[in-house]
């Protein structure tokens, strides 16, 4: 059933988040550590592990299926409540600041995909 | 009367109005894109730019700090594009990612948050410092802004920064975050930002997980997972790392 899809995924988020939200308070942080990223990982096992006993029905994948294809309508409405005119407004010194950081960090990337790659070779 | 009517129904079905409204914008831009680029800027790409431009203009008449969501007949999309749906669709999308691509890229990914974080604090330092800050704990409070706009009050509030710093911290973030959206479609053939791998080492250095899920989606959102993936240890490791280490290197080179 459908509903045993979105339960699957719902379970998955709720269990990331909350290890995300204590991994932030034994660290001390006040901030989730990774707790999306662990849902990912605790989806992806689980939904290896039980294709191993008994596979998911393609019904009960269309529930996980559906929320993964509204990802870009969510990350629209995403990008129209962002805050844009405070990030304009913040004056120059942010705007600098935000646009030298971002190309930095585009930069970096072939420096650390050329690094990791190369790594891989050797070994 | 009907007017009145009909803006009832709509606020009362926020969500439901959100849905319409959004799926309005992606079918206009994805005519934008056939029509009046020929399909060579993608359609999601333009729609979140949209979605940017329309953000600013709510914010422009209403005074708010969320965007379109401001206006009260569109909150839906306040909801709809909020931390607990984006996280849902982001986990969602793991879904038909590769376990050992990810096991793979470990090192790498891990790598590539910490040097994510040191190069965008150090460049936002820089920065504060070019525009004449010379207090340890405003340099550091903008650095971190410069990282992610949830790394930079944090830091800063840790510090004990003035509220008028954090701001300016929030402003960077904000900024980072919708130039990483607006610009990683262009960027990605440059970068090559074109594999699972090299998105993981992207959601590691970018760091802000609106900006990355954003980008990527406007780029190819086969990579989503694993550049989210990365991306979401990134504000952890900020919150970590900008008030002690990073924080006590500026206080020594200042």
């Amino acid at each position: 059933m459908t509903i045993y899809g979105v339960a699957l995924l719902s379970f998955c988020m709720l269990m990331g988040v909350f290890v995300g939200d204590l991994l932030g308070e034994v660290i001390g942080v006040q901030a989730n550590v990774g707790g999306v990223g662990i849902a990912m990982l605790l989806l992806l096992v689980l939904h290896n592990l039980m294709s191993r006993e008994r596979p998911l029905s393609p019904i009960t994948e269309t529930g996980v299926g559906f929320w993964s294809a509204m990802y870009i309508p969510i990350v629209v409405a995403m990008a129209a409540r962002q805050n844009v005119f405070g990030a304009l407004s913040g004056g120059w010194m942010a705007i600098v600041a935000g646009v030298a950081a971002v190309a930095a960090s585009f930069a970096m990337i072939p420096v650390l995909a050329h690094f990791g790659q190369g790594g891989r070779d050797d070994s | 009367m009907i007017l009145d009517s009909l803006q009832r129904v709509l606020s009362a079905n926020a969500l439901i109005t959100a849905f319409m409204f959004v799926g309005a914008l992606v079918w206009l831009s994805y005519l934008i894109s056939a029509k009046l680029t020929r399909g060579h800027v993608h359609g999601s790409a333009i729609a979140i730019t949209l979605g940017l431009v329309l953000a600013w203009y709510g914010g422009l008449t209403t005074g708010g700090n969320t965007g379109l969501a401001d206006i009260p007949l569109l909150a839906g999309v306040g909801i709809m594009g909020g931390a607990m749906f984006r996280d849902f669709a982001i986990v969602a999308t793991a879904f038909g990612a590769d376990l050992s691509t990810l096991k793979r890229a470990g090192l790498v990914g891990a790598m590539s948050i910490v040097v994510g974080v040191v190069l965008s604090f150090g460049i936002g330092a820089v920065v504060a410092v070019a525009f004449g800050y010379t207090d340890p704990i405003a340099v550091t409070t903008i650095g971190a802004g410069a990282a992610t706009y949830i790394v930079g009050p944090v830091t800063g509030t840790a510090l004990g920064a003035g509220s008028d710093i954090i701001a300016l911290s929030v402003a960077a973030g904000l900024t980072k975050s919708v130039l990483v959206m607006v610009g990683t479609p262009f960027v990605a053939p440059r970068i090559g930002l074109n594999s699972p791998y090299a998105a993981l080492i992207y959601g590691g250095l970018m760091g802000t997980t609106s900006g990355v899920a954003g980008g990527l989606a406007a780029t190819d959102p086969k990579l989503v997972p694993y550049g989210a993936m990365t991306a979401t240890f990134y504000t952890g490791v900020g919150c970590l790392l900008a008030p002690s280490i990073l924080f006590l290197l500026v206080r020594m080179m200042l």
